[in-house]
């Protein structure tokens, strides 16, 4: 017991006097924390519409209006042929183009419909699928009025769907409660799993590894040695992140604390370990890097932060089983948005000790004291 | 001689696949004695001695430290030796006393050994003053009478060190050395590569390996008698002019 | 006959780094496999799309409408009914395991009010911590009804109908895959070159060895140059890779002129080896290089150059911020000449920028290797 506090007083020495390292450490998750969410926004504001308007009828110009006046599009321009709008478009200047062909007033009135064209820029997604949407309630709400108008009550009543909507744990769709938990998972886990894989392949490149091997220390106390420091400053970050996510973001989990602390805690060990079992493997610190940077890459765009795991197809989805990033941010976010308690989350907390028993069994297993 | 065995080979090899870097090494060495490990770059000095440290298992052959079996107490033998390896082995991030501090605690040494050896080290080595300094910042020379030291932390039996002279002075080295026979005068066998050939003068017994084999193992007086050479240089170059392997 | 000579040692130096490279199997698999590996993942497994959402039907009506919507719901891509005899309080717990996402309630006698009363109100429960889906889901929704509603409105003849036709452009079947693929290019060549070199170069300095170069009668400005040639020829193989990829599997064709799509990936690249170089000459440890280019470089590359995230979205501030990310502009001109089949008249403005940033970058190197070796 007393050589693991020798070896953590030591690992703690090296850390706190590299100063770079440190300012690195605590600063950039603080600030990517404050900045990311910002910038890692998926709401449509702002769509620009490029109108072209063939009709000129009182018609089409009050449609336009209706549609200048709605909070969602923002009117890039009028112009006089589909062409020159589509240029706008390429210019990156205009997301959706709306073209109201010559006779569209006339048509409405005497063959009691008319057409109009949308042109989506489809780059985008997510944005085209909005816009789109937001487009065609605006073309529905303005047909209803002014069916309303040119019938003026002489209608049967129309049946009508109410819907009601409820927003379950996040009424006002805040995108910073569903972005913020997740970063946080993702900066854990660069943190710890970066130092600690780095850590030992630094000792075997610089050759003070041999200096330990030949040493009684046993391979679990080194290993613990090594997790420890790393475990600690993880949960410390960890710590720091929430209390700006409370500051900053007005996120307060709703779930237990203690239990998130519980299963970040696991989580920890079993990435720990991952990190250690490659640099087991690994001969010097360019190729641990790379390697840890790979998986971590890879676990981040799959786990479930920048788009849905539903969405994905039935292959990639099994790739996430393994993914230990996903439990985390899945954790972290039913923790924290839901108040989801420890009787839900079982099936997590099993997988995760399952990963933790895996990654630092083998780890211990390929480290070798002598080869 | 009634002397101890503390380091007996027989047959000792290491293969890495068709690559034969020790071949069939035999010697005895004896308690307090200094032994000097010879052979050019290349030559498998540094495969021999990480086998007897614990550090690689042999291919074949039998060989025991400090009354341990290599093969299946590699964990005890670390308990009775010291090693000096030849990257560096202390810490350059952290100062002396931090490195004594760590080095010495892995062995189980109290605080209150602790302290005492840090007192007694860096008076012996006329470094009083530096132990808050941080190693990096040291002349290669402190650091290698520093490392040789620490190496020494626990009273180990046996002390390897490996190449540890390299890129000082001839000054520094003659000081390093005053350590090296301190210690043995202490009882402690001293197992020491070099590819210097004038510290073999300094040795009671030395090797001499040339690709891999021990071509000769006797007093520095009685190779050079054997081969009528006037220095260690004159014999090394007699026997190493057919070598494959090293500079 | 000098300068022959500092020829020859270039190449030497050049050569010798190539060895390096080459030598590490584990580096070059994951240098050359991890923009394929992106590929795939950002071609066929990101999306935003909602396909086959668990949804569940809370029906308490039981009656034609509520069945008839319900089948609707299931007929479309988009959902996979769940029939469920849950109340309220169930579906909560089903929402907190993570295992629901949305939910549907008709109520009772839902039918009738709506054929007697002409409004009847259907429930759309969604979960609101992933706002993406909430919208996207409850958008789907309200048009399957929406469509419903028409439907039984129709034998009652409604007039004045305005019918729009829509069509996409760049992307007829949405797929979102257009923005990732110059996004993968410009963090791939911002990660090989950036990150590597800078630790390569570092690495160099750890050991000792830097000063043994340095000492040689060579310009220090060609070895660490030399360093950057293989890593610049990997790049170069790996944009072509990532281009195979992306016309071949994942469907993308490249519109605009191909050789112009490599010149200006070469300017970028040069950027970043610059970015790389600057880096590796403030640190002094490997380590130091990695936090420095992944959590000050990659990091910002990837949420900043406008292909994770749009950039019009966030606040003044940031994008102000994001016009000094050289991947921004790097992903503005390869977006303009793969998908938008532009030319060098629309894109010169952003590569004067880029090469601006390189040269800034190139002087302040060489400012502060003075400063060191002084």
């Amino acid at each position: 017991m007393r050589i693991l506090f020798i070896q953590l007083e030591k690992e703690f020495r090296q850390i706190f006097r590299d100063t770079i390292i440190l300012t690195v450490l605590f600063g950039m998750p603080a600030i990517e924390l404050l900045i990311l969410p910002f910038a890692a926004n998926y709401e449509v504001r702002n769509i620009y519409l490029v109108v072209v308007d063939h009709d000129h009828s009182s018609d089409s110009r009050r449609l336009i209006e209706q549609i200048k006046n709605s909070a969602y599009f923002e009117l890039a321009g009028y112009k006089h042929s589909y062409k020159e709008a589509l240029i706008m478009m390429e210019s990156d200047e205009a997301d959706l183009i709306l073209e109201i062909p010559n006779g569209f007033e006339r048509n409405l009135v005497r063959e009691s419909s008319s057409k109009v064209f949308v042109a989506v820029n489809a780059i985008n997604g997510v944005k085209a699928n909005i816009g789109e949407a937001y487009l065609q309630k605006i073309l529905m709400d303005y047909n209803d009025h002014l069916r309303v108008q040119l019938t003026a009550g002489a209608l049967p009543p129309i049946s009508q769907i109410e819907v009601s909507i409820s927003n379950w744990f996040n009424p006002l769709l805040d995108y910073n409660k569903f972005m913020v938990p997740g970063i946080l998972a993702i900066l854990a886990t660069i943190i710890s799993v970066f130092f600690s894989a780095t850590n030992i392949v630094k000792e075997k490149e610089i050759g003070t590894i041999e200096q330990i091997n030949v040493t009684p220390i046993k391979k679990l106390n080194f290993i613990l040695g090594k997790l420890i420091p790393f475990w600690i400053l993880s949960v410390i970050i960890f710590t720091v992140g929430l209390l700006i996510a409370w500051l900053v973001y007005a996120i307060i989990p709703v779930g237990s604390l203690f239990l998130l602390y519980g299963f970040l805690s696991i989580y920890l060990v079993a990435i720990l370990g991952f990190g250690l079992l490659v640099s087991d493997f690994c001969s010097n610190q360019q190729q641990a890097n790379l390697v840890i940077f790979f998986f971590i890459m890879i676990w981040a765009l799959m786990g479930g932060l920048f788009t849905s795991i539903d969405s994905m197809p039935y292959w990639a989805k099994v790739v996430t089983f393994f993914n230990p990033i996903r439990y985390l941010i899945e954790v972290f976010r039913l923790i924290i948005l839901k108040g989801s308690n420890f009787h839900d989350l079982l099936p997590h907390f099993g997988i995760m000790t399952l990963f933790a028993v895996f990654f630092n069994g083998l780890a211990v297993k390929y480290y070798r004291k002598r080869n | 001689m009634a002397n101890e065995i503390l380091i007996y080979a027989e047959k000792l090899s290491k293969r890495y696949g068709d690559f034969i870097a020790a071949d069939s090494l035999s010697m005895e060495i004896y308690k307090g004695e200094i032994f000097g490990f010879l052979g050019a770059n290349g030559a498998g000095k540094t495969t021999a001695m990480r086998m007897f440290c614990g550090l690689s298992i042999p291919s074949s052959g039998t060989a025991s430290v400090a009354g341990f079996d290599v093969y299946k107490d590699s964990e005890k033998i670390k308990r009775n030796i010291g090693y000096m390896s030849q990257k560096f082995s202390l810490y350059e991030d952290l100062t002396v006393l931090e490195n004594i501090r760590f080095f010495g605690g892995i062995y189980g040494l109290s605080d209150l050994q602790l302290k005492e050896k840090s007192e007694a080290i860096l008076n012996n080595l006329r470094i009083a003053k530096e132990g808050k300094t941080l190693v990096a910042a040291l002349p290669l020379g402190w650091k290698q009478k520093l490392a040789f030291s620490v190496a020494m932390l626990h009273e180990p039996k046996i002390v390897f060190l490996d190449e540890p002279t390299g890129g000082v002075d001839p000054v520094t080295r003659r000081q390093f050395w005053n350590l090296i026979y301190e210690a043995a005068e202490r009882g402690v066998t001293i197992f020491i590569t070099t590819h210097y050939m004038d510290e073999a003068e300094y040795c009671n017994r030395i090797s001499i390996m040339v690709d891999g084999r021990i071509d000769a193992l006797d007093t520095p007086v009685n190779l050079k008698k054997q081969y009528n050479a006037n220095s260690m240089d004159e014999v090394f170059y007699q026997l190493a002019r057919g070598a494959k392997r090293g500079a | 006959m000098h300068k022959l000579n500092h020829m020859k040692q270039f190449n030497n130096f050049v050569r010798k780094e190539f060895y390096h490279l080459l030598r590490d199997k584990v580096i070059l698999l994951i240098l050359f496999g991890l923009p394929v590996a992106l590929m795939f993942i950002f071609g066929f497994a990101l999306t935003n799309e909602v396909k086959n959402s668990k949804i569940v039907v809370l029906d308490l009506a039981k009656d034609v409408a509520s069945q008839q919507i319900t089948q609707q719901i299931d007929a479309s891509q988009y959902f996979q009914v769940e029939q469920s005899e849950m109340n309220l309080q169930q579906v909560e717990e089903a929402f907190k395991t993570g295992n629901i996402k949305v939910a549907i309630v008709f109520p009772e006698g839902f039918n009738e009010i709506l054929s007697h009363e002409n409004r009847a109100r259907v429930q759309i429960i969604a979960d609101g911590s992933d706002p993406n889906y909430a919208t996207t889901v409850t958008n789907y929704l309200s048009a399957i009804l929406g469509h419903y509603q028409t439907r039984i409105n129709k034998p009652k003849q409604i007039p004045f109908q305005i019918i729009s036709e829509t069509k996409m452009i760049y992307n007829p079947q949405l797929r979102s895959v257009h923005n990732f693929v110059p996004g993968v290019m410009a963090l791939i060549l911002m990660l090989v070159n950036v990150l590597m070199t800078a630790v390569s170069i570092v690495k160099e300095k750890e050991n000792g060895t830097m000063e043994v170069l340095l000492v040689s009668s060579f310009n220090p400005i060609f070895v660490i140059i030399a360093k950057t040639i293989p890593y610049l020829v990997l790049s170069l193989i790996n944009v072509t890779s990532i281009l195979l990829l992306s016309v071949y599997v994942l469907k993308l064709p490249i519109l605009g002129s191909i050789p112009l799509l490599f010149g200006v990936s070469t300017l970028f690249i040069i950027t970043s080896l610059t970015l790389g170089i600057f880096i590796s000459i403030k640190v002094s440890s490997q380590q130091q290089a990695v936090i420095i280019s992944l959590m000050g470089m990659l990091l910002p590359t990837a949420m900043f150059s406008g292909f994770l995230f749009p950039i019009e979205n966030m606040p003044k501030v940031l994008q102000y911020f994001s016009d000094v990310i050289p991947a921004k502009w790097y992903f503005i001109i390869v977006k303009n000449i793969m998908i938008k089949g532009l030319g060098f008249s629309s894109i010169w403005k952003e590569m004067l920028i880029l090469f601006g940033m390189t040269i800034f970058l190139f002087v302040l190197s060489i400012k502060n290797f003075k400063i060191r070796l002084g």
